[in-house]
């Protein structure tokens, strides 16, 4: 096991090396320069150099690249040359914000299909799995955005349950989450709808084997068999969806952020992007990996523990 | 002594009383006291709170006149006015520039305003290494002095006669020295509102100033919140879920109507100082040709491409400046529309086959409506566009200002009074015309008003004549504010949302 994480953490180091390397280099190839957008249609090319000067763009890109990795490994991500403020503060105000949304998107996306999909499964053709079959494809076919807006005329505007966008900050703990439901909805509905459909075609397959029919053979309810015995050995691929679907709902946050006007990580790589913040571009992306990556460290994790046949295995 | 258990108890009884007598009365007070808090929408987060050393005009839009103050202001009509300089004197041969300050003035870090923080501000505008955007309007100040700290004198290289207003700009706001590096997070300013706070992705605050110097402008608001949201389908939400008190350009012209006809809110469009124009690259084919330009003006139905790309608002121009611009002259019926005309000219041009060319449409919902309709205008009189998307601002300022490849494109110019752009060598549009050169070099020189006017005048028509860029139409202000609000600006000659005036009727 020990031997197995220092791989792990050694193989960490390796892909967090590699994605810096190609950050940067892409952000070196994208065409355009922070100064010239900063400086607009009346700058002169004097100004152009001077301001170049002082954002420190005028150095070699090897020195530029070796300066940032530097800086990142004591914890420095330098400075915003749009805000003009410490990178890490900047990117910790937006993870305070998009952490919890994708959280909350999570929890609300596996609330949703769990019991959509085992219900779907217990009698495959039933009501309940036609309903569920087509929540899920409705689920799949709209884009996150969209429903966004829905939520935001039905609730928000129609009946006004909920504010139509915007976030209060953590001082005021209500408010903050109350801000966050309508955009985690409408990041969960479509994960949601993913879910429920592996959910339902696992816990069917599962139903279907020996250890099962052995259970039920040995007076196990129906129930029974399905909760205690189906789901734990259905939930491997589950697990293995979700983790997958942690990018993709990192990048819908982008859009539904852009809805909902919440000041998160999505949208500050987007702005940044449009302003070749490059430095702020560089550690998002970086930040957005190192997610990913520790997401996935966790999948593996949990796959031991819904499953201690993989245990001997790691 | 109270003991523990009953001491909350009681407390909540008392409180309980106390709300109950007290709420009607908190009630009322409500009713009758209108609010005093503000909160506008933006569509665009500004890079930065500086507007001395980024040239987004969204950065003026927030902090001008409200937190920053100039020497001088550009009033809601594009006038002139005494701000930090409360009058001036200037020299018969237009040379040299007195002004007498204001004192008692305070920035909000507590440090005094005075000749010399004048021209420590000046100055730094004008230092070598500064990356003031506006830094050539100001180059022909050759000296500052500040003979006692209540008299600033300016000595030019040549009589400039739009220095006054130059010097109302947001890019020659009064910055005081120790706070200059930490202005982009941190403005301070001598104005009306101090700044309060600024959650980045989401909003400014500026709190009002305790101590403003001008005890004379009577400012009703304490706290103004600027809240950025970009999608338009949102903006119009936040205003009709009450989130937002004003959106002074809704970012969605087709949306506006439905506000226009709604009781709750007050929408008239206004004006403001941008001019969308199709720049040319007159320094190659096919746009060398004088006649080509003009032929494609003649293609162009100006009336329906408002229409199209900005739902009917807007103004129709037909050279670099707008209906809100001293002397302004229309010049629309120049070269009005008329395809006929525009494909026998081509012909003369050589020609008569049609021609290609591509056209690099910076990616903002305005431009790219633009070239879709301009590709149908063309494609009348047997002239093919290709448009290629450009993202702004990056790439687009990389490929067309500064690398110049390019055939046309099209940007709104936000800076006002800004023809002279047309003399810049270089510039994008390549447009080389000595004798607009004269002219702009005698306006800018010509320190009295009414000549200064006529020359502005010339220079207009011969841009009119010679269309280095297409002139297609000045940006509405389309502004959306709640009706009980009043004060604000109908157009907007600078950029800027000037809040001293505006309060709330109840």
């Amino acid at each position: 096991m020990l031997r197995h994480l220092a791989r792990r953490a050694a193989g960490f180091a390796v892909t967090f090396l590699l994605i810096s390397v190609l950050v940067f280099c892409m952000m070196e190839i994208v065409p355009g320069d922070p100064a010239s957008a900063m400086l607009g249609t009346s700058a002169t090319p004097e100004t152009l150099a001077a301001l170049r000067a002082q954002m420190g763009l005028d150095a070699p890109a090897v020195i530029r690249y070796l300066r940032w990795l530097g800086g990142l490994a004591t914890g420095d991500m330098g400075v915003s040359y749009t805000y003009g403020v410490p990178v890490g503060a900047l990117i910790r105000e937006r993870l305070a914000v998009t952490l919890p949304l994708t959280g909350f998107a999570v929890l609300l996306a596996v609330g949703i299909a769990l019991p959509l999909g085992v219900t779907a499964a217990s009698r495959p053709g039933g009501v309940a799995d036609g309903a569920a079959t087509l929540y899920a494809q409705g689920g799949i076919a709209v884009p996150n955005f969209w429903i966004g807006l829905l939520l935001i005329m039905v609730v928000a505007l129609g009946l006004g349950w909920l504010p139509a966008g915007g976030f209060p900050g953590w001082d005021a703990p209500g408010s903050a989450l109350r801000a966050l439901l309508l955009p985690a909805l409408a990041l969960a509905i479509p994960q949601s709808a993913v879910l429920t459909r592996v959910t339902r075609a696992s816990v069917v397959e599962v139903m279907n084997e020996d250890f099962v029919r052995t259970a039920r053979a040995k007076g196990a309810s129906v129930s029974r068999a399905l909760w205690r015995h189906a789901v734990p050995n259905a939930l491997v691929p589950v697990i293995t969806m979700l983790g997958l679907q942690i990018s993709f709902l990192i990048g819908g946050a982008v859009l539904v952020e852009n809805v909902f006007t919440l000041p998160g990580m999505g949208r500050l790589a987007w702005q940044a992007l449009a302003q070749r913040d490059l430095i702020v571009i560089q550690n998002v992306v970086m930040v957005f990996a190192t997610i990913v990556i520790v997401v996935n460290l966790g999948v593996d994790l949990l796959y031991t523990v819904v499953d201690p046949r993989l245990r001997k295995r790691a | 002594m109270v003991s523990r258990t009953r001491f909350p108890r009681r407390c909540l009884l008392t409180g309980a009383l106390l709300a109950a007598l007290a709420l009607p009365g908190l009630a009322g007070a409500a009713l009758a006291a209108p609010r005093t808090d503000l909160v506008l929408g933006m569509p665009v987060e500004p890079p930065g709170l500086d507007p001395t050393s980024a040239a987004p005009t969204v950065i003026g839009q927030v902090v001008w006149q409200n937190v920053f103050e100039g020497l001088t202001r550009v009033d809601r009509d594009g006038k002139v006015q005494p701000q930090l300089a409360k009058s001036w004197t200037i020299s018969p041969d237009g040379l040299t520039y007195t002004f007498a300050l204001q004192q008692g003035v305070k920035f909000h870090n507590g440090e005094p305003f005075d000749a010399s923080t004048a021209k420590f501000a000046l100055d730094a505008i004008r230092a070598p290494g500064s990356v003031n955007p506006q830094k050539a309007l100001y180059a022909v100040i050759a000296d500052v002095k500040a003979p006692d700290p209540a008299t600033l004198v300016l000595t030019l290289s040549k009589p400039s006669g739009n220095l006054l207003f130059w010097l109302g700009l947001p890019a020659a706001v009064m910055v005081e020295p120790k706070s200059r590096d930490g202005l982009k997070s941190n403005p301070v300013g001598t104005g009306p509102f101090r700044f309060a706070a600024w959650r980045k992705g989401d909003r400014v605050e500026l709190a009002r100033s305790p101590d403003h110097w001008n005890t004379a402008r009577k400012v009703h608001l304490d706290k103004v919140t600027f809240r950025f949201i970009g999608d338009p389908q949102a903006a119009a939400a936040a205003l009709r879920a009450g989130d937002v008190d004003a959106f002074p350009l809704l970012p969605a012209p087709e949306l506006y109507a439905a506000f226009q006809k709604d009781k709750a809110f007050k929408a008239e469009p206004g004006l403001t100082a941008s001019k969308v124009v199709a720049g040319m690259n007159n320094a190659g084919k096919p746009f060398a040709e004088k006649r080509v330009r003009q032929a494609l003006m003649m293609a162009v139905d100006r009336k329906l491409l408002i229409e199209g790309a900005y739902s009917g608002y807007g103004a129709p121009i037909g050279s670099h400046y707008t209906p809100n611009d001293p002397g302004y002259k229309d010049l629309t019926g120049v070269y009005p529309y008329d395809p006929k005309k525009a494909k026998a000219l081509l012909a003369e041009a050589g020609y008569a086959k049609g021609l290609t060319f591509t056209f690099k449409s910076p990616q903002m919902a305005y431009a790219t409506r633009t070239a879709e309709i301009l590709q149908a205008m063309f494609s009348e009189v047997g002239v093919t566009m290709n448009i290629v998307p450009t993202e702004f601002p990056a790439k687009w300022v990389q490929e067309v200002m500064r690398d110049r490849s390019f055939d046309m494109t099209v940007i709104a110019h936000a800076e006002p009074l800004d023809i002279a752009i047309y003399s810049n060598d270089p510039y994008y549009f390549g447009y080389k015309n000595p004798a607009f050169n004269e002219v702009v070099a005698q306006a800018a020189q010509a320190t009295d008003e009414a000549t200064r006017l006529k020359l502005y005048g010339d220079a207009q028509q011969i841009l009119a004549d010679d269309v280095p860029a297409l002139f297609l139409f000045v940006l509405p202000k389309l502004s959306v504010w709640k009706a009980k609000l009043t004060g604000f600006w109908k157009n907007e000659p600078v950029p800027s949302n000037d809040l001293t005036d505006v309060r709330w009727t109840e």
